[in-house]
């Protein structure tokens, strides 16, 4: 193929990602072609504030449009969905039949909410999803019309979010969760106890414990309850199912890549893997999507769906993009999150999954101002704060660093060091399993 | 103008809510909630909040990103 033909890099997905990914190859001096293809119509936006400011009604949907910050020279496909990849052929196939070239690919496709499972059940009047920039102005509109009674299906953090502006708003809501704390799966129980708190405080209904069977409409197709496991029902006109994410790998089947729900199964460097394991040198994943060996957890595959690491696994893609095949960097990322709700800053680093203790190392439960650390094998793994993140960096390098659990013990300010048990719930039936999600999926 | 800002990285300085008070708000103890669309008229104390934030977590459009650590990324 002649320069003049090349057809360049193409970024498929147009969210943080794909935008902070065509930002590093720009910075680091690739001058090609550069397009990027987006599902969505609207240029790259922020997700975060949706299940916050958005849903709360203090941003326009439209408002968390995210900074350019290095000139792209890209030529944007937005609205069109990547629906197939040839790889033999180096094409792509684009929803409106369009076939685009490639020379080098950067996956980005992120995930999509996982939809409540029963399709008619889902396509009722009132249930809602919240992943998207659509999605959280469908709800907002909704919950500003002053709803009877809001149904959240699911504790993790949307769905603890999206409860803390209901409550905000004064609109009633229930929040349901198999477990016996919100946040279960990700912090535990010992911690997810306070998130308990913290609800019951703000006076949301928690039922834990409980499994939605089945969602009821009326003869004009809107949601009128819900049907719990053991006969109760829940009078609701709105239901925010927040059950998690799927990973947006569907397009790529056939492909011949290792490609499911839980991922796109890439190498330390971010190189996509074919199905018979050997890395492709021209298609790199990045994002939420990316499922890699993190040399932090001893080499295992995990995908992260976080923001942090949609900015620094782009970054670090595109550099190997743009870098010799024996110049491959490997990718060592130590996750992250935050989440703010009722009034309390949640942020979190490392990965819980796989932790067999958890010790409070700064202020307590009861005051809801802590640091709590996680420890497995005698080795500090994750660390969580609510409302104490000046203390975060700290636990972040010593858990960076493999240190033993717990790892400081003469900090001013602490009290004796008292260890418990995490109580991470059982791994669910008929999911991704928690190596493939990562131990701070919610 | 698009402002977005690291809030892994904030560390709930309040500089921002110093420099720009209209469009970064502290709420709590450290929740930081700012304004993602500043107007443009407003481009010189956002650039203000930018350079005052001790972690360097507040990036703009059109506004020189500074430098920062790469906190994380691989060697």
């Amino acid at each position: 193929m002649s320069p003049s033909l090349d057809p360049g890099i193409v970024i498929v997905g147009a969210s943080l990602a794909g935008l902070r990914g065509a930002e590093a190859l720009r910075l680091h001096g690739y001058a090609g072609p550069l397009a990027i293809v987006g599902e969505e119509p609207h240029p790259p936006y922020d997700r975060p504030p949706l299940s916050k400011h958005v849903l709360a009604g203090e941003l326009a949907p439209g408002a968390t449009a995210l900074p350019n910050l290095v000139p792209l020279r890209a030529t944007w496909h937005l609205g069109v969905a990547a629906t197939g990849l040839d790889r033999p052929a180096r094409t792509l196939r684009l929803g409106d039949g369009r076939v685009l070239p490639y020379g080098r690919l950067l996956i980005a496709t992120g995930a999509q909410a996982r939809p409540w499972p029963g399709s008619e059940e889902a396509a009722l009047d009132g249930v809602f999803t919240l992943r998207g920039r659509d999605d959280a102005a469908a709800l907002r509109a909704v919950l500003a019309q002053g709803p009877r009674h809001v149904l959240i299906v699911g504790g993790g953090l949307i769905g603890c979010e999206a409860a803390s502006c209901c409550r905000d708003l004064g609109i009633d809501v229930t929040l349901v969760d198999p477990n016996p704390t919100p946040l279960a799966r990700s912090l535990g129980t010992f911690v997810g106890g306070v998130v308990s708190g913290l609800l019951e405080r703000a006076g949301v209904d928690f039922r834990p414990g409980v499994h939605v069977e089945l969602l009821e409409g009326d003869t004009f197709g809107r949601l009128r309850r819900a049907h719990l496991r053991g006969g109760e029902t829940i009078e609701a006109d709105v239901a925010i199912v927040a059950l998690g994410a799927v990973r947006s790998t569907g397009w790529l089947a056939g492909a011949g890549l290792m490609a499911d729900a839980g991922g796109l199964t890439c190498d330390g460097a971010c190189r996509v893997l074919a199905a018979d394991g050997t890395p492709c040198q021209d298609i790199y994943a990045a994002g939420d999507v990316a499922r890699w060996p993190n040399p932090h957890y001893g080499g295992r595959l995990i995908a992260v769906e976080h923001w942090g690491n949609a900015v620094e696994q782009a970054g670090h893609a595109a550099r190997n993009m743009l870098a010799a095949r024996e110049d491959q960097q490997p990718y060592a990322h130590l996750p992250a999150f935050w989440s703010s709700q009722f009034g309390v800053n949640i942020k979190a680093v490392g990965l819980t999954e796989g932790a067999d203790t958890v010790a409070i190392v700064q202020g307590s439960r009861a005051t809801r101002r802590f640091l709590a650390v996680y420890g497995r094998a005698g080795r500090s793994i994750a660390a969580v704060s609510f409302d104490e993140g000046r203390w975060l960096p700290a636990y972040a390098e010593q858990i960076r660093a493999g240190r033993p659990f717990p790892p400081i013990r003469d900090a001013t300010d602490q009290t004796r060091i008292a260890t418990h048990v995490p109580g991470f719930p059982a791994p669910r039936r008929g999911r991704a399993a928690p190596a493939e999600t990562g131990g701070i999926h919610v | 103008m698009r402002v977005v800002v690291d809030l892994n990285r904030c560390q709930g300085y309040a500089q921002c809510c110093y420099a720009a008070p209209e469009h970064f708000v502290l709420r709590g103890h450290e929740i930081l909630f700012y304004d993602p669309a500043p107007p443009d008229a407003k481009r010189g104390e956002i650039a203000r909040a930018v350079q005052a934030c001790p972690v360097r977590a507040i990036s703009a459009e059109g506004l020189d990103a500074p430098e920062r650590p790469e906190a994380g990324a691989a060697s």
